[in-house]
């Protein structure tokens, strides 16, 4: 049996057996203790989950969020999305061929319905993550009643698929720890309040005109919930992209591969190809190569990549190739993605006929935005509950901006209860905006003449909102502008009482971005230190790494003379010595670690490309694709209600949360205003509810059936 | 508004009752001018409507109007193209005690005296048609194989096309604000965004056809009455009719779902009081309420995953049954309004109907239906199978 579980990573540490027998079509596999059948699935090397009733087309993991229904398995005779349900000891998975049949019941004479519970509280924050953790701590601190629930086992939302040091401001929002210790640390304070319920495993279904939110409560009961006030920290959810093919097993949204990889340790493939020059993308592939898988390329379609400039470097030095201006033409494959077209576009992103070429991957990741998770925040004002939103679902910035949002909305809830005595202060807002800006202007590295002694370079040349190096100096050498730490940091390298070469400035950096140069030999040789995130068993003293600039041009290489570790960034980082001529010291920034794939000419088998795309689905649950839709917006339908009648399109399980969005793209894509188009309106349920539990069947021990 | 301004016939309302009148108004040659408030066909009600199509009724015009309607909706994809999702695959009105029993075996003579082809089953047969219903004090029911379900959606916008295609113009986004008269007589019709000249005025506005008759000083007895709706999951086929339920419970006094082709279920309360009102926001108590009445009814759909619900209005009127045709002091004025929830399955059946009286066609069944759903009437039967 295939076992494509992370053994080695250079942060993640899993020491779980997978040891609980299940069954995939009489099959036996092994699964983690409370481990999701979808990852579980994958580790064993299965990808495709099940055949669409509509079309056949095989049918994998595509969120692995709970949010579309792509990954439907029947588990013990009952249709389940795979990535939201445990696998129990001696579970039978069958593959979701065609429709589910629904299992015989045996006997009903001890079930009854049971009355829907009902909660009252003074605030119902909807969302675990940074933004929904943060409120809550303030909500707690204020001790103002309140109930959080989350849809995962686990709080901390997206904060458990981040293993990454993050940006911001150390003092507000811990910059410089990985997300996923973030998510323990706010975890631990929220503990201390008690005026706080946390439910686990529990997932809002809808807004009513009563002003009650109902909540299919940790995996079991279905309740309703009253509250006075109503916070959504719901997120985002990926935006999607048309393209032919773009539903074969194997595509998937960044957020999906990053829960695979960094929540369950599965690694989901060999060799990877990112669509999108975002952060999301760009983070993304580089946790990819931390687990092993070979990252072959990434495009953006835009002429510079979106994302902060440090995370491309990353990529970049590590022997990705970027293509800016390109696009995916089309993932071809059987049964799973075997390799994608990709072209270069020109200025309105159309593609240039002639530049096509080719990529053999066996996975695709899709990052090319996010939508807020807003639906629950307009059913709430339809029904006029008071309702405030925070993080990604009230406007998509970075999950440092997200922990410092969702405190100022918990601050502001308290106050409207009357439960807060203390001001807002003034400054938070200005530092809420300096966390939530976009990266500025790529300028010129500033890398000092001086060539004697020691001391840091800065690599990074693009302002964003990160503070972490200033804070670790222990001479206070490095310095950033406290009242706004976008600005870049300047090293002062002449002081009195100079650089230590403690390293602590290259092991917290984010965005690896800092090396040390150390002349202090005198000969024409430099020692330089490096940080290194990747598997720590790959290197040894004595071994000889590829050294590359920060646009990845090769410096040849070097032998390992030093392999450090500093306490305090022990987890994951270690700092690696290599000794270069003077000459390059200062311009070497990072190791090459993967290798370098360059594409392969492609021809084009079908006459016009542009019909092509009409392959592309939107609707992924009932298989509606681009061609279908955009002849009937060309017919002049403007109201989507309209679309959905005559297609389907966003009638299936999920209930439109990646085609509406899509569809709304294709009418500015075919140049009509939104403001001529009407929406469908939002209805529940949010995920599609067991009728049991609406009805809290039990048994005569009242446990639920 | 359109750049024609003078028509034979003015709908408000591109609904259930408005898209069919205008589709067999056209066919018969009409100028014909649809306005809707709404940005397209059946945004108002129709889309709300589950799809189900009955002649199983127990008054006889809506019998006959079904009837023409089952006749056009079983034939539109054969003669013109559209596949509207009919199916055959009938209604059954399910009995768990005496009372209900015999109030749906009462109706049987008068149903099939009107050609309708219903058969009572009894517990075993019902078994065999409906094996997973709740075999626990079941004592059979009705079963009327011709009746069936078509997409409301679909349907409407077939007609809308197929209408269009004969000439009918439709203004979406446009609401009627007066109807003017001259000596007794519709002699135009201002909307808020232009005017037109008609002697023919139709009212198919549905839930809102009481405000368009204040217009004319009518006062037309019609609510809007609010109703939910749900739809599970696709799972493998189990049941073909629509299977009623009138037994009262906490809430609601019946029930009704039935299997959808593509294998949702499909399903409905009438709330036990009704709630009046032009209300559209989901309420917290029909999702528990529901799923209690479809365990109850057929156990088996506790491990159905419900998908969506949604909520719309029944135009209800005092007694049950819909208001048709010409009314007194006012010539050209028409109704077709006060369906009652049922305006999908008597819709072609009005449009055929208004159409024969526009042309002077009726023949006498016609008139004796127009005499019963008039205006005018007393209000006092009551509709049984709700």
């Amino acid at each position: 049996m295939t076992e494509n579980r992370i053994k080695a990573h250079p942060i993640l540490i899993d020491d779980s057996v997978a040891d609980i027998p299940f069954y995939w079509q009489d099959q036996t596999f092994l699964a983690k203790e409370g481990e999701m059948i979808s990852s579980a699935l994958m580790a064993s090397g299965v990808t495709i989950f099940g055949h669409h009733p509509k079309d056949h087309s095989p049918q994998g993991i595509f969120c692995a969020n709970g949010q579309c229904s792509q990954c439907m398995v029947i588990a013990d005779t009952l249709p389940v999305k795979a990535c939201m349900t445990a696998v129990k000891r001696g579970m039978q998975v069958f593959p979701a061929d065609g429709l589910p049949k629904l299992p015989d019941v045996q006997s009903w004479d001890n079930l009854q319905t049971q009355p829907t519970p009902k909660y009252d509280t003074d605030v119902l924050i909807i969302g675990g993550g940074p933004a929904g953790l943060s409120a809550a701590i303030e909500l707690g601190q204020a001790g103002v009643s309140t109930i959080l629930i989350d849809d995962k086992a686990h709080l901390g939302g997206k904060l458990v698929l981040q293993t990454h040091r993050f940006f911001g401001s150390s003092e507000a929002v811990y910059a410089g720890t990985r997300g996923i210790d973030i998510a323990k640390k706010l975890e631990a304070i929220l503990c201390q309040h008690t005026s706080v319920q946390i439910w686990e495993n529990s997932t809002a279904v809808g807004v009513f005109e009563d002003k009650s939110i109902g909540v299919y409560k940790e995996g079991k009961d279905y309740v309703l919930i009253h509250p006075r006030m109503l916070l959504i920290a719901t997120g985002a959810r990926e935006k999607s992209l048309a393209f032919p093919g773009n539903t074969l097993p194997g595509i998937y949204g960044a957020g999906a591969f990053q829960t695979l990889v960094n929540r369950d340790l599965v690694r989901p493939c060999e060799n990877l190809f990112i669509i999108g020059g975002g952060n999301v993308g760009l983070i993304a592939g580089y946790h990819a190569i931390q687990a092993g898988i070979h990252v072959c390329g990434l495009v953006e379609a835009a002429p510079e990549c979106g994302g902060y400039k440090v995370h491309k470097d990353k990529l970049v030095r590590s022997g990705v190739s970027v293509f800016t201006s390109h696009t995916i033409v089309e993932a071809l494959g059987t049964d799973r993605v075997e390799k994608v077209v990709i072209a270069e576009v020109d200025k309105d992103f159309k593609v240039i006929p002639g530049t096509e070429q080719q990529y053999d991957c066996d996975t695709v990741l899709i990052a090319v935005g996010l939508d807020p998770v807003n639906e629950f925040t307009s059913q709430a004002e339809l029904v006029g509950l008071p309702v405030f939103s925070a993080g990604d679902a009230e406007e998509i910035a970075e999950a440092s901006a997200a922990i410092f949002s969702g405190k100022i909305a918990g601050r502001k809830i308290a106050g409207f209860l009357g439960k807060q005595t203390e001001e807002i202060p003034a400054e938070w807002a200005a530092i809420e905006e300096i966390l939530k800006s976009r990266p500025g202007e790529v300028t010129e590295p500033n890398i000092p003449e001086l060539e004697e002694g020691v001391f840091p370079i800065m690599h990074c040349t693009q302002e964003i909102p990160c503070d972490p190096c200033a804070t670790v100096c222990p001479r206070h050498l490095i310095h950033v502008d406290p009242s706004d730490i976008r600005y870049l940091p300047e090293v002062d390298y002449f002081a009195e009482k100079g650089c230590i070469a403690c390293g602590r400035c290259v092991a917290v950096c984010p965005g690896l971005a800092v090396t040390l140069v150390d002349y202090r030999k005198g000969n024409e040789n430099a020692l330089v230190t490096l940080p290194f995130e990747q598997d720590p068993t790959s290197v040894a003293v004595g071994n000889e790494i590829e050294l590359t600039s920060t646009e990845g041009m090769s410096f040849g290489k070097a032998t390992i003379k030093t392999i450090k570790k500093i306490k305090e960034f022990e987890n994951g980082t270690s700092l690696l010595t290599v000794e270069v001529p003077r000459a390059i010291a200062k311009q070497v920034s990072g190791l090459r670690i993967i290798e370098t794939i360059e594409p392969s000419p492609f021809e084009f088998d079908t006459e016009h490309p542009e019909n092509l795309a009409d392959d592309a689905f939107i609707c992924r649950c009932e298989r509606v694709t681009a061609g279908e839709i955009r002849a009937l917006i060309r017919q002049g339908m403007r109201d989507i209600n309209q679309i959905k009648a005559v297609t389907k399109a966003s009638m299936g399980a999920c209930g439109g949360k990646t085609c509406l969005n899509m569809i709304k793209r294709m009418y500015l894509a075919e140049g009509i205003p939104l403001s001529e188009v009407t929406e469908t309106p939002v209805r529940p349920v949010f995920i599609e509810m067991p009728v049991r539990v609406l009805a809290n069947l039990t048994d005569n021990e009242g446990e639920s059936a | 508004m359109s750049l024609q301004t003078n028509f034979d016939v003015i709908i408000a309302g591109a609904g259930s009752i408005g898209t069919p009148t205008a589709f067999f108004l056209a066919q018969a040659g009409f100028k014909v001018l649809v306005i809707d408030s709404r940005p397209s066909t059946g945004q108002g009600s129709n889309k709300h409507a589950i799809g189900g199509i009955r002649a199983t009724h127990s008054d006889p015009a809506k019998i006959l109007l079904c009837s023409t309607a089952i006749d056009i909706f079983s034939h539109w994809q054969a003669e013109y193209g559209q596949d509207i999702e009919w199916r055959a695959g009938g209604y059954s009105f399910v009995a768990y005690d005496d009372v209900i029993e015999k109030t749906l075996k009462d109706l049987l003579d008068m149903q099939r005296g009107l050609g309708l082809n219903i058969n009572w089953l009894d517990r075993d047969a019902f078994l065999e048609l409906v094996p997973d219903i709740n075999p626990a004090s079941l004592r059979g029911g009705t079963y009327s194989p011709e009746d069936g379900s078509a997409s409301p959606l679909k349907a409407s916008f077939a007609f809308h096309q197929e209408a269009a295609r004969r000439g009918a113009v439709f203004q979406f986004n446009e609401n009627v604000i007066g109807i003017e008269t001259k000596a007794g007589r519709v002699q135009s019709v201002t909307t808020d965004k232009g005017h037109y000249s008609t002697h023919c005025f139709i009212n198919a506005a549905g839930s809102w056809s009481a405000e368009i008759g204040r217009m004319v000083g009518l006062d037309l007895p019609v609510r809007p009455d609010a109703h939910e709706a749900g739809i599970t999951e696709a799972v493998q086929p189990m049941f073909s009719p629509m299977i009623v339920d009138i037994r009262s419970r906490p809430g609601s006094s019946n029930f009704y779902f039935y299997q959808h082709p593509t294998g949702k279920i499909i399903f409905c309360v009438t709330p036990n009081p009704q709630i009046w009102g032009f209300l559209d926001k989901d309420t917290s108590a029909f999702l528990p309420l529901s799923s209690r009445r479809l365990i109850e009814t057929m156990p088996k759909l506790a491990n159905c995953r419900v998908r969506r619900t949604w909520r719309g209005t029944y135009p209800m009127t005092p007694d049950g049954n819909p208001i048709l045709g010409e009314i007194e002091g006012l010539e050209g004025f028409l109704l077709a309004t006060g369906a009652c929830g049922q305006g999908f399955m008597l819709g072609p059946g009005v449009g055929q109907l208004l159409t024969h009286l526009i042309q002077g066609t009726l023949f006498e069944q016609e008139r004796q239906c127009l005499h019963s759903m008039r205006l005018n009437r007393e209000w006092t039967s009551m509709e049984k199978l709700k």
